[in-house]
This record gives structure tokens, sequence and C-alpha cells, in this order.
């Protein structure tokens, strides 16, 4: 470990395994019992998961009073909630779709896992939407349907665009992940022993038979769904970022928003990538798999987009200085320095300096320093959304109505709910399907690939 | 195994290789019904087996460009057409504003006909009886091992040959699979009496929830919530206000724009003496004057003001606007009967702005003008 020769290629999986040891060692956990330690972690999440149930029930209950919204700052909690929780599924189309078209192999290890991380953090995000308005059952209105008032929606408002945007996000994740999953149902239903676990693999693999006339459409049809994720989850966080960018309020309406917000997006997810898989590798013992190389390739895209978040950042102040504009240079001295200055240097620190201490080896190598670091990324990140949200509001044109925005238990239980509902998601799937691609790990082992000398 | 028929036969290689060297083998050979099963796809052998590049990339850029098109299509439809709207200033087909929409639906529509063609033409549908489903083959395969596996119904195919050249490949476990006829069932399936049916209780079911959410459910509390709203609406009673009226009259001496009380009210001479006609006879000024005579005058004075109209006979005939009297009368003085009426005519105060008014009396003075020229026209 002491001297790592960079100008190698180093193996993608490390021992060398054989291609049954990776089939067993993959499918043993969905065959076992969950064992005591899986409880426990589920009843901690499903607690979570209550307390933001009971939250809601009050909220839609009673309205949406019981939140800490205020007059100047129409825009609370559940804004700063969805647009934190899609940010979160931004790693996973990147590690799974942008790194396929690079022909990163690493990536093989950690894109199952991390595009189910998508599909359920974009889940976690799609509820804050519903649970901002208030009244939930109204939402149907947001589909462009011939309804007896004739009315369409607005197809001109970034909020409509949100709607398209974050179920096509959905829905093209979800077909992408299950896509990756058929030819490791059909390797699941092979070795199932039990008549029901392997009725339900069969459903699921839809009679896949490894057969090389499929495969080559199936690595074809692999392209192009990475081809189109590619600019779909570019766009999805550009689309959340015009929710703010396309208003005309000092601190939001900037040009600068979509990339950096999609920076800010992969920043946090592979944070919480890197952070999972870092129990997911120790519980199931995928040392070999999702390798210590892996994981410091990782750490050094999070060194990368937050250096881009903290130019933003730089770059948000010189163009409030140079637009002249007093508004704008108001907005972002008030950050800085008002009310908030303490939510502003909470994110600072955590998503600027910190991750910069990434650039030391031994860091970037250190599980225990490294998950502190990406833990500390998601704070700073979630106080990103927060900062931008509150702070541009709170002060507004009119200074008799400015106020201060403190957030209610009821605020708090839902964000705590949310990560129950997250994480209670994680659980379940590390437990009901393979959490390593099979058929892609295999593909990326050593000799797996016939030898250059033969043809 | 009288009843059991022969689909191939298969063997099984340890490394891909072996398997590469095998498949360009067997097609070199001339076989056409083989396959090479292996657990992850192998590099190489889409050339070694000969096989043609997918064409499915095609099925996504057709789809996903048909897709963008209906989506800016309908966005140009209903803010354009069915329900024209200004918002935010933006003309009708706000172009700009469409593109993140037309986007998402390309993807969407390319996304999900590229996999269902995969699944549903090119696999031919999951079928999950394949001979070569549940043996030892397939449970090979689907770990660690390589294999290939000859169809007996390829031309060349014959037993012992087959299994010499596998054998002189280096295959192992050369094994025959068989199937059962009972078990494949190759007759359409189509016109089934179960099928037939249970297609048609899904077009009932599919019908019935279509018809009850869209005419019945969206009338039922609370999807009616748009069209039940608890505001209050004009004319209805409010028990909020002493008077007990939704509705609030205006502050006294006030005046609501546009409506500036008329000076001359049962009055015709003073009007026909003081209102003086502020527009000149300009052809913007006619055709206006033009455009609202046809619309609000004629019913009952006709196209041409000579009383000759369309409702001859329902009601009280109104004498020729080309009379001495009426050619006689000042500007004002018609004014005054289109703003109060006379007799049995209305008053059009409402439907008509100041300004259309007199663009109206202009009007009846070019039609007068029309049937009685002065000397000085011939000009
Ligand atoms: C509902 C049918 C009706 C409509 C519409 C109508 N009028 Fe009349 N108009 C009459 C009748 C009837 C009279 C005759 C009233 C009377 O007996 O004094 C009349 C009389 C007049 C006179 C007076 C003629 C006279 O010899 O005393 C003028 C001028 C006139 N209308 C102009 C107009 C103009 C201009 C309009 C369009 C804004 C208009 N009218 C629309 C029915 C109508």
């Amino acid at each position: 470990m002491s001297s790592i020769d960079y100008t190698q290629e180093l193996p993608v999986i490390e021992g060398r395994p054989t291609l049954k040891e990776i089939n067993e060692l993959i499918a043993k956990p969905l065959d076992q019992k969950p064992d005591k330690k899986f409880y426990i972690a589920l009843s901690i999440t499903l607690t979570m998961l209550l307390a933001g149930a009971i939250a809601l029930g009050f909220t839609f209950y009673y309205g949406v009073g019981l939140w800490g919204n205020n007059n100047p700052v129409g825009w609370g909690f559940p804004i700063v909630n969805f647009v934190f929780w899609v940010g979160i599924g931004h790693a996973g189309t990147l590690i799974s779709a942008i790194l396929f078209l690079f022909r990163q192999k690493w990536r093989n290890g950690i894109a199952r896992f991390a595009e189910g991380m998508t599909i359920f953090a974009v889940m976690t995000a799609g509820l804050f939407p519903l649970i901002h308005v208030g009244r939930p059952w109204l939402a149907g209105y947001l589909i462009p349907y011939p309804n007896q008032h004739s009315l369409w929606v607005d197809f001109n408002s970034p909020l409509l665009w949100d709607v398209f945007a974050v179920s096509t996000y959905f829905t093209v994740s979800f077909i992408f992940w299950y896509v990756g999953l058929i030819p490791d149902f059909a390797s699941l239903r092979d070795r199932a022993v039990g008549k029901v676990k392997k009725t339900i693999y069969s459903i699921f693999s839809l009679g896949w038979r490894h057969s090389n006339r499929h495969w080559s459409h199936y690595e074809m049809v692999y392209l192009v769904l990475a081809g189109f994720a590619t600019p779909l989850v570019l766009s999805v966080h550009t689309i959340v970022s015009f929710d703010f960018a396309v208003s005309i309020l000092p601190g939001w309406h900037a040009t600068i928003f979509p990339p950096y917000f999609v920076a800010g997006a992969v920043f946090s997810g592979f944070a919480m990538v890197q952070n999972v898989l870092i129990f997911i590798r120790k519980i199931f013992n995928y040392e070999h798999i999702i390798t210590l190389d892996t994981l410091e390739k990782m750490n050094k895209i999070i060194i990368l987009t937050g250096s881009m978040v903290g130019y933003a950042y730089a770059m948000e102040f010189f163009t409030a200085w140079y637009s002249g504009v007093q508004p704008e240079q108001f907005t972002f001295i008030n950050r800085a320095f008002g009310p908030y200055a303490w939510a502003y240097w909470i994110m600072v620190s955590c998503n600027v300096i910190f991750p910069q201490l990434f650039w030391i080896r031994k860091i970037r190598r250190s599980i225990p320093v490294m998950f502190v670091i990406a833990v500390l990324v998601n704070v700073g990140m979630w106080f990103e959304r927060f900062v931008i949200t509150v702070t541009s509001l709170h002060r507004d044109f009119l200074p008799s109505s400015w106020a201060y925005f403190k957030p209610t238990v009821v605020d708090v239980a839902i964000l705590i709910g949310s990560f129950g509902f997250f994480f209670t998601w994680i659980l379940l799937f590390t437990k009901s399907l393979p959490v390593v691609s099979i058929a892609e790990i295999k593909a990326v082992n050593e000799g797996a690939q016939p030898s250059h000398g033969e043809h | 195994m009288s009843d059991k028929i022969l689909y191939s036969l298969t063997g099984l290689f340890d490394t891909p290789d072996e398997i590469i060297a095998a498949a360009e083998k067997v097609q070199s050979e001339g076989y056409t019904k083989y396959d090479v099963n292996t657990p992850y796809p192998v590099h190489g052998m889409d050339s070694a087996m000969k096989l043609p590049m997918s064409r499915l990339p095609y099925v996504a850029m057709v789809v996903g460009i048909t897709g963008m098109f209906l989506a800016l299509f309908f966005m140009w439809w209903t803010n354009s057409v069915d329900y024209p709207l200004v918002i935010g200033g933006k003309p009708y087909f706000a172009f700009p504003a469409y593109v993140p929409i037309m986007f998402e639906v390309t993807v969407l529509s390319a996304s999900i006909a590229t996999v269902v063609t995969m699944i549903a033409i090119v696999f031919k549908f999951p079928n999950n009886s394949h001979p070569l489903m549940d043996t030892e083959y397939m449970k090979n395969v689907s770990v660690d091992k390589y294999g290939i596996s000859i169809a007996a119904d390829d031309p060349k195919f014959d037993f012992d040959k087959v299994k010499s050249l596998l054998e002189s490949l280096g295959a192992k476990n050369i094994t025959p699979i068989y199937y059962k006829e009972e078990d494949l069932n190759f007759k359409p399936k189509t016109f089934e009496p179960k099928f037939v049916i249970a297609m048609i209780v899904l077009f009932a079911a599919v019908s019935a929830v279509t018809y009850i959410t869209l005419n019945k459910l969206m009338y039922l509390p609370p999807f009616d919530w748009m069209m039940e709203q608890s505001k209050v609406i004009a004319q209805e009673r409010s028990d909020v206000f002493e008077d007990g009226r939704g509705m609030r009259t205006p502050v006294e001496g006030t005046v609501a724009r546009g409506f500036l009380p008329y000076k001359f009210k049962n009055n015709p001479e003073a009007a026909g003496k003081y209102l003086v006609n502020p527009l000149a006879a300009t052809e913007e000024n006619l055709s206006l004057g033009e455009k609202k005579f046809d619309i609000y005058c004629s019913p009952c004075h006709g196209y041409l003001a000579e009383g000759d109209s369309r409702l001859k006979g329902q009601f009280p005939s109104p004498p020729s606007l080309h009379s001495k009297k009426v050619r006689n009368w000042s500007d004002g003085r018609i004014y005054h009967v289109i703003t109060e009426g006379q007799n049995a005519m209305p008053s059009y105060a409402y439907q008509l702005s100041r300004k259309e008014r007199w663009a109206v009396v202009l009007y009846i003075r070019a039609l007068q003008r029309s049937l009685n020229a002065k000397e000085s026209d011939l000009q």
C-alpha cells in the first residue's frame, strides 16, 4: 500500500477472485436471513420515518402554518430539502452513465449501488414538491390533462419544467437500473433453490439466457441509455436551478446557477455514495470489489466538484459587485455578514475548506477521515440550499417587511423523516437485490476478457 | 426419450479465449443457428460471430425526435390555439421556454421505446420456458463457464459431426438438450378463447375506469376543487358585510374608468349644439366605425342604414338614417342617440366606448354621402 505507482492502471478488483467466488459473494446476502444489526438499523430508520410521517400528518390536517415559513420567506425547508435530495441523486447517474461513457472501469463496482441511491433520493425529493403545497391531493393539476375548465398548465414556468425533469429523471434512472439488473436476475435465478424465489427471479429476469445474440443488443441499449442519461442528469439540476434563476430576485437571478447547481449536486451525491459504501463494503466483505482505490477516486471527484462550488461562491460575490446593482450587492453582504452569517460560514467551511484536505494522500486514503469529511460535505450542501433560499428572501426590497426565518419542530421532523425514508429504502435494497452488478464485475475481473495476442 | 425432441448440442469452455476461437470455428463451418452463452459480454464475440451492429439506436432516434415534435406541437396548441393566454409578457408561442420540456420528452420517449423494443421485438418477449432454461448448461454459463449451443434445426446439423466438432475444439460437458412437445406451444395463441375473453374484459375495464374518472369522479368532491371554490362570487350572498351582499358598491362620488358621466342627459338639443366630433375622418377611424356599426347597429338599421334590416318584422322598423332630418343633424346629435337611445332604440353606451361612438358617427356620415353626394364630391 505504501508505494502506489499512479502511472500504471490498477486492477479494478483486487485479489483476482474466480468468477464463481464473485457470484457467491454478491448473491449470498440475499439468501441469508437478516441479522440483528440489520433489524437495529431498520428500526432506527423506521423511527425517523415515523417522526416525519407524524409531522406530515399534522401539516396536512392543520396546514402549513405549522412550519417556520413567514411572510417574506415563503419558501422554507421543503424547497431546501427538495433541492438537497435531488442533488444527492445526481452522483448515481454520473457514476453509472457518465463514467460509463468515459470507460472508467472502476465505476462497475459502485454503479449499481449508486443508481439505486439515485432512485431513492429522487423518490425522497419528489415528496417535497407535493408536501410544500400543503394540499398534496391537488398535485394532479400539475399534469396537463383535458380538465373540466379547459385550463392547461403553464409551460412557461420553471416549476412545471421541474415536474417534467424530475419525473423523467426518475423513470429513466429506473429503466437504466432495471436493464442493468436483468442479467443479474438471471444469474440469481439459476442458483436459486426455493421455488418461490426461483419464480420471482424468473419473472424479473425476463427469460434472459446470457445469449451473445442478446448481449450484443443489450450492450448497445445500455450505451444508448447512458448517452441519454448523461445530458438528462445535467438538465435536471439545471432546471432545478431555474426555479431560482428565472425569478428576478437578487441572490437568485444569476446565470451561474445551472453549472453551479450541477457541480454542487455531484459534490453532495458523491459524498453520500462514499459514506454509504464505506458501510456496505465492510458489512458484506466487499473490500476487494469496492476497493480503497475506488474510494480514493471518489474523493478526487469530491475535491474537484468542491472546488467548482467554491469558485461559484466567489464568483457570485464578484458578479454582485461588478453588476453595480445595489440590491444584489446588499443581498450578498447580508448573506455573509447578516443575521444568517452563521449558516453561510458553516456552508463555506464544510464545502470549500474541509474537502481541500483531500489534496493530502494520507487523508484521501484514510477511511475514518474521509467519512467525516464527506458527512461535513453533506451538512455544508444542505446549508448551501438553506442559505440560497432563506437569505435571499428574508430581507426583501421593503425593510418594513424583513423577518427572520426560524424552523419549527415540524420542519425538523419532516427533514429527519426524509432521511428515514431514504435509508429505509437503502436498507431494504441491500437485502433484496445484488448491491453490486454481478455481470459487470465479472467483466472487469482480471483475465475476464480475451487476451489480445490471439487476434 | 420417444416424446423428446432434440433442441441443440451444447459444450462448455473455461476461458474467454477458447470460446472466441470456438465461435469463429463454428461460424466458419457455416452454421447459422448457434448461440454463445457467456456470464458477461465477452469483447470480440460480436465480430467472431459476425453479428451486425444492433439497429436499436435508430428506434431511439426516430421515437425521440417524434416525441420532441409532439411535445412542441402540444405546447403550441394548448398555449396558442386552445386557450391563448399571455403569461409574463411572453408571446403565445414562447419557444425558448419550451426547450426544457421538449428535451425531457425526447429523452423519456426514446429511452422507454428503446428498452421496450429490445424486450418485445429483439428478445421476442420474455420466454421462461425456453429449452435451455433450467439445464445444467444454463446454470454453468450463468456463473463462470462459456458455452456454445448449436441448434438442431440448423440446416447443416448432424449430431455426430457437431459432436466431433465440439470435441475437437476442446469443449467439456458436451450434452444434448431436449424438450417435450407439450412444453412448447408454437400455435398462435391470439385467438384462444381465454385470451380473447381476457382482452375483452381488460378493454371493458379500462374504458369503464377512464369514463368514470373523467366524467364522474372529476366532478365529485374533492376533485371538483377548482369548480367549487369557497370564495365569494359576484351576486352571491355574504355574511361578512352588513348589507349581506358579497359584492361591494363603489364609494359614493367615485367614477369608474371609462365611465365619465354624460353631461347632456335628456337634453338632445344641447348635445347637438355643444358636442363636437373629436375624430378626423381617417381610414383607421372609418374602418373602426364600420366594424362597430356592422356589429351593433346593422341588425336594426341594416348594413346601409336604410332601415332595411335583418330584424324586419320582429322589431319596430327604424327610420332610414338617410332622411333629411338626420343628414342635417350635427354629429353631436347622432352621438346623443347612440349614448342615450331614442324611444324604441336602446342606449349603446355600455357596448361602445366614447371613441367608438364617434367613429360610428363618422361612418354614418360616410353612408349618407354615398346616397346623397354633394356637388363638390364629383371633383
Ligand atoms: C334594436 C334595434 C336598433 C339598434 C341595434 C339600433 N337602433 Fe337606432 N333606432 C332604432 C329605432 C327603432 C329607431 C327609431 C326610434 C324612434 O322611434 O324614435 C332608431 C333611431 C335611430 C336614430 C334616429 C333616427 C331618427 O330619424 O330619429 C339614429 C341616429 C340611430 N337610431 C342610430 C343608431 C346607431 C348609430 C346604432 C348603432 C350603435 C343604432 N341606431 C342601433 C333601432 C335600433
